[in-house]
């Protein structure tokens, strides 16, 4: 029977979940990475190493390539060349995107992306990790510990007092949290968090870098941020990312007086100081 | 009353259950043992025209799940409606046995006619009601599973799937209108005499097929109106808005698709096998790419994404047709096409976000 229904399991994957191997103590490789549309290399030769438990920054100018590699994390995006491992054993290039979020790799996009007809509590409960399977989408019964789970992260998401209304009625920041929690519910060992403060109000955006900073150790998290103050506020780690490659890495401190860095800034306006 | 909380909540659709109940019993009545001279009286063509309008409801509830919960805006759903139809009307042929005007006792008389010797494979097995029956579901699933398959894994969406859906659905009315399919050619399957040896005249049989449309429209409603209230429902609204959102999540939304599609196709199929018995025909004009944009104005006008709503907006839109087509038969084209503008652009919602805004103001 549980054969029969794996065989259905029309929503879902049936591969087995591997567990992620980190023992090397880094969780994700990128190696010699290239993307290009129509002759444009958007990802040029980009190497980049996350560690497990890290908290890492990554900023650079508008196209720079930034949301094009999470798109080449999340398999939604193939790489012309290049390897992209999750721990030491799973290729991602040979994963599609249900795969790859089902092994522990969530992602939150740019533009807030929650579902707005259905309530808070619902939103989390589509994300739970093993709710796509086929026999539970019909039979959507939760769990004790389901129920707990979800509770404990709308409470660290701040939203306990939400649950029942609906993600489209939630102010912007409120859904650029509800989004963090449905990729919490996905039990992932990687977040990728892309521009999580943009339109966010300074009180918000403290709540946020709290709640990343929470995340980190227990999770990796990479975060893509143009604001310069949060990305102060929360990484020690940063990584520079121009035209495609890294251009420095390092401690913010050190990057803000690197003259390469600074010249790519300059060259793209005054909105990164 | 122990009714499942899905339903419990759901009151347009208890209504609906309701008003089905009510002309399930009462249509019979009205026609069976009131006398044909009392002023309450239901004429079997009545009946018969009250039996396609709910075969059309449930065609529509059938888009309205892809449509309304889904996101895809399915323009080729009139062809599982016909393939249904099809199917049904090929058992209804072999029915006729030696009764037809070549007399025959296997081939229908478009066959005699094209001067074949011998039934082709795939009519074999149609003189079974079970196996007709079978095909009714088989035939148009099969059809929107393939279909769906590539198209969905091929990522296809949005206005280009709904043109490949016109496409298909264009492709199969070309196809049913050659000879040499072996469905008749352009006049289709008619003259069917009996079903189950019930003759298809007798205002007995019409009543039966009246009251085997309501339940499958009930049948269907509640198919549909349980999917959509299970987590699978909410995946559904999710692929909708955010398919990526939906993907990253860990689903796998080319599948959910092929699968919701298919089981939508079923419905049509059993809609078009209820219909055909009813009028009595089926012809390739069943597949005309208009058909199926008749059908998606249906969901329109009643308000998409309520399933009731598509019941609501077939019935009136096709009361509306049998009236106008009557009075001003050249004006109705132009009719539909100025109700799906004014719907667009005044409703959104329909008739029945109409009653909700009623419902609310007072
Ligand atoms: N699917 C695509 N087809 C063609 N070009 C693309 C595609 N996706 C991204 N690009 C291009 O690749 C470059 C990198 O884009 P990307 O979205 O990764 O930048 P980004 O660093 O996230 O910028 P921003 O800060 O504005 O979000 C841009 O020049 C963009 O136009
Ligand atoms: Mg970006």
């Amino acid at each position: 029977m549980s054969e029969l229904v794996s065989e259905l399991d029309a929503a879902g994957l049936h591969t087995p979940i591997e567990p992620v191997d980190a023992t090397h103590g880094i969780l994700l490789y990128l190696e010699e990475v290239t993307v290009s549309f129509d002759g444009f290399k958007a990802i040029d030769n980009l190497s980049l190493y996350i560690g497990d438990g890290e908290l890492r920054c990554i900023i650079g100018p508008n196209g720079a390539g930034k949301t094009t590699m999470m798109d080449i994390i999340t398999g939604k995006t193939k790489p012309d060349t290049g390897r992209v491992f999750f721990g030491q054993t799973i290729d991602l290039l040979k994963l599609d995107e249900p795969s790859i979020a089902r092994i522990g790799i969530g992602r939150k996009f740019q533009r807030p992306t929650v579902i707005e007809p259905l309530t808070v509590l619902e939103n989390l409960e589509l994300a739970m990790s093993g709710a796509q399977r086929l026999d539970r989408l019909i039979t959507a019964r939760l769990t004790g510990e389901e129920r707990d789970q979800i509770h404990a992260v709308l409470d660290q998401i701040g939203l306990t007092e939400h649950g029942g209304r609906l993600a489209g009625i939630l102010a912007h920041g409120q859904k650029q949290w509800l989004e963090i929690g449905m990729l919490l519910m996905q039990k992932p060992r990687l977040l990728l968090v892309d521009e999580p403060v943009a339109g966010m109000t300074p009180a918000e955006m403290e709540r946020t870098a709290e709640l990343l900073r929470s995340l980190a150790g227990s999770h990796s998290v990479v975060v893509v941020e143009h604001d310069m103050g949060f990305v102060r506020s929360i990484a020690d780690q940063v990584t520079v990312l121009h035209q495609g490659r890294v251009l420095a890495e390092g401690r913010l401190e050190d990057l803000q007086v690197d003259p390469m860095v600074i010249e790519v800034y300059l060259g793209a306006g005054d909105a990164y100081h | 009353m122990l009714l499942p909380h899905w339903l419990f909540s759901d009151r347009a659709g208890l209504v609906l259950l309701a008003v089905l109940a009510v002309l399930g019993v009462g249509v019979p009545i009205l026609n069976l043992w009131v006398p044909p001279d009392h002023p309450l009286y239901l004429s079997a063509y009545t009946v018969t025209v009250l039996g396609k309008y709910l075969c059309y409801a449930l065609l529509a509830v059938s888009i309205d799940l892809v449509w309304g919960y889904m996101g895809i805006l399915t323009l080729g759903h009139a062809a599982f409606f016909a393939l249904g139809g099809y199917c049904l009307g090929m058992y209804l042929m072999r029915q006729i046995g030696a009764r037809g005007v070549y007399g025959d006792p296997v081939l229908p008389d478009f066959m005699v006619f094209l001067n074949w010797s011998e039934l082709p494979w795939y009519w074999h097995g149609f003189d079974h009601f079970g196996f007709a029956m079978l095909m009714v579901l088989v035939i148009p699933g099969l059809l929107a599973f393939v279909f769906g398959w590539f198209a969905f894994r091929s990522r296809v969406s949005g206005v280009y799937l709904s043109i490949i859906t016109q496409a298909l659905t264009y492709a199969l009315m070309l196809a049913f209108f050659r000879n040499e399919m072996g469905f008749g050619g352009n006049n289709g399957l008619t003259d069917f005499k009996d079903l189950l040896g019930f003759s298809l005249q007798a205002d007995g049989t019409r009543v039966v097929l009246f009251i085997l449309s309501a339940l499958a429209l009930a049948g269907g409603y509640l198919l549909c109106r349980w999917l959509v209230s299970t987590r699978m429902g909410r995946v559904l609204v999710a692929i909708r808005d955010s398919e990526d959102r939906a993907r990253f999540l860990g689903y796998r939304v080319e599948r959910v698709k092929a699968l919701v599609f298919t089981l939508s196709a079923m419905l049509a199929g059993v809609a078009g096998a209820l219909y055909v018995p009813q009028v009595g025909i089926i012809n390739p004009g069943e597949f005309a790419p208009l058909n199926s944009i008749e059908a998606v104005i249906w969901v329109a006008v009643g308000g998409r994404g309520t399933l009731v709503g598509a019941v609501i907006g077939a019935v009136l839109v096709n009361y509306a047709k049998t009236w106008l087509t009557g009075a001003l038969p050249e004006v109705w084209l132009f009719a539909l096409g100025g109700l799906f503008v004014t719907v667009t652009v005044l409703l959104p919602y329909g008739l029945i976000g109409l009653l909700q805004r009623r419902e609310k103001a007072a």
